[in-house]
């Protein structure tokens, strides 16, 4: 199946929904026929307040786990399936506690049959470009938070995808280490270009990071608002036009408990 | 730098202290001992003085009495039937309880069947075992089996179905299959539990061994304990438990470093 799209388009969000069901509990109703366009190489944020709805928003798209509802499409193609082309960073890291840094970046190429050394140069440059160089062979839990999160963001990249999901990366980090990842980030994502979708429940992040923001509701998630961000790079969170905007999307954004 | 070098030579002279705490501790049980028998406290019929035993084994060396066979064949006879038995145990069983693990069908088709031969002692096997294949080594090896078996099964079994559910998504979302994920992701994540099951499965074999060995054998240490009941002979008897005991020791280390081998990932 395919489907129509405009010039510039990558990957189309349609009417999607998604309910868990479980005996003896209510249903819970996560998504709610959320549709969204991602543009070819936008850094594309979704907001939403507390812990509902994203992450299954993510899956869905990543082609983890199907909806009830309503589709979405890569390039015109429905997605049914995980597809090498979107990569993700993980919320919870994932990464292999018995594998070494470099193991753990190159393991999407690894997993897809390419030869060491080809994968060993990826995964080279990935570990220097987020900071890394020198923690080559170490394993996971000798390094600390923001470091672990740059071997899951350099993993992601070493794959290779063309569209790069974040799920709420920099959440289980520290403010300072958190401020620092988010520079990073934003200099990682303007040396290599990708079309990335970064969630996210913290609005100054979101307007450090985004070209455009889209705004959920709280449970189920539903777009509530689009913003177009057209603040220049580096962005400085205490510009009058960045606290105007945060001012404006903190007012229209649904209290979590 | 300096007191580094004091700190770690006086954690030294504590260890020495320990170890010569220790060394007094078995050496005053020994004494004690060999003084009850020596002063006719214990009858010799009953206990051999250490000094005895020591005399026995090194006897053993070249004499087969009382047993017909001496100490380094009954080893060898011995060491053959439990690391056969063992390693059948990891090699069939450990696979198959991860495997069990992971594909459920699998799981629902060899549940029943083991859950129903996981309760029976394995030395309730034995007078089966020696029905179909006599007391030969087979027969022995198979009643280890059984009793190393078990544990292989439930634990690597256990460790897989702990595998995390992010380590999981992270293959899938690289377009692995799922028997690649099973490979790359499932089995180096059950190693730790898997290991750990194949430690009980090492010491359920060897305490197996003495037990096949007591009831059905021609040669072995535990054949040997038993014949020394026969022919009144405690140092025999002795000397047997203690090469039993002293073998365990070495096994359960060289198991302990071959698993900080594998699973080095989780001592460091």
């Amino acid at each position: 199946m395919s489907m129509e799209q405009k010039a510039g388009t990558r990957l189309i969000v349609k009417d999607v929904s998604k309910t868990f069901y479980q005996k003896k509990i209510e249903p819970h109703h996560v998504v709610d026929k959320v549709s969204l366009e991602v543009k070819d190489n936008e850094f594309l944020v979704l907001l939403g307040p507390g812990h509902c709805g994203k992450t299954v928003l993510l899956n869905i798209v990543s082609g983890l786990m199907p909806p009830d509802e309503g589709s979405v499409y890569l390039d015109g193609e429905k997605i049914t399936k995980p597809n090498p082309k979107i990569g993700m960073v993980f919320q919870k890291l994932g990464l292999m506690p018995w594998k070494t840094v470099i193991e753990n970046v190159e393991i999407g190429p690894k997993l897809s049959g390419i030869n060491v050394k080809t994968r060993r140069e990826r995964a080279e440059y990935f570990i220097d470009l987020v900071g890394l160089k020198g923690f080559e062979n170490s394993y996971p839990h000798q390094l600390s938070g923001g470091m672990k999160q740059r071997v899951g963001i350099a993993r992601a990249y070493t794959n290779d995808p063309e569209i790069l999901i974040m799920d709420e990366p920099f959440g289980q980090l520290d403010a300072q280490t958190r401020y620092n990842m988010q520079n990073e980030i934003s200099r990682i994502s303007e040396h290599e270009k990708r079309t990335i979708i970064f969630v996210t429940n913290n609005i100054e992040e979101a307007l450090y990071l985004g070209d455009r923001i889209i705004l959920f509701t709280e449970c189920p998630a539903r777009v509530k608002e689009i913003y177009d961000i057209d603040l220049k790079r580096p962005r400085d969170m205490i510009d009058p036009e960045f606290l105007r905007l945060r001012k404006m999307i903190s007012n229209n954004t649904d209290l979590a408990l | 730098m300096n007191n580094n070098n004091l700190l770690k030579k006086g954690r030294r002279m504590g260890d020495l202290k320990y170890m010569i705490l220790s060394v007094i501790s078995v050496l005053t049980f020994l004494l004690i001992w060999q003084l009850l028998v020596i002063f006719g406290v214990l009858s010799t019929r009953t206990i051999a003085a250490p000094t005895q035993v020591l005399v026995t084994f090194f006897e053993k060396f070249y004499s087969t009495a009382p047993d017909g066979a001496t100490i380094f064949t009954n080893i060898a006879v011995s060491l053959k039937v439990s690391l056969t038995g063992f390693f059948s145990a990891i090699i069939i069983g450990t696979p198959l309880g991860m495997l069990m693990g992971w594909y459920k069908p699998l799981d629902r088709f060899i549940r029943p069947l083991f859950e129903i031969i996981r309760p029976i002692p394995p030395i309730a096997w034995i007078p089966l075992t020696i029905l179909w294949v006599g007391i030969g080594l087979g027969a022995k090896a198979m009643i280890i089996f059984f009793s190393a078996f078990v544990p292989c099964v439930i634990n690597s079994y256990t460790g897989i179905k702990l595998t995390s559910q992010v380590h999981v998504s992270v293959a899938k979302t690289f377009g692995a299959s799922n028997f690649k994920i099973f490979r790359t992701v499932g089995v180096p994540s059950s190693m730790p539990m898997a290991f750990a099951g194949i430690r009980i499965a090492l010491g359920n074999s060897w305490g197996t061994l003495v037990a096949a060995e007591l009831l059905a054998a021609n040669a072995g240490l535990g054949y040997m304990i038993m014949m020394g009941r026969q022919f009144v002979r405690p140092d025999v008897i002795i000397l047997g438990m203690l090469t039993i005991g002293i073998l365990g020791f070495i096994f359960t280390w060289i198991f302990t470093k071959i698993e900080n081998v594998v699973v080095r990932w989780r001592t460091l």
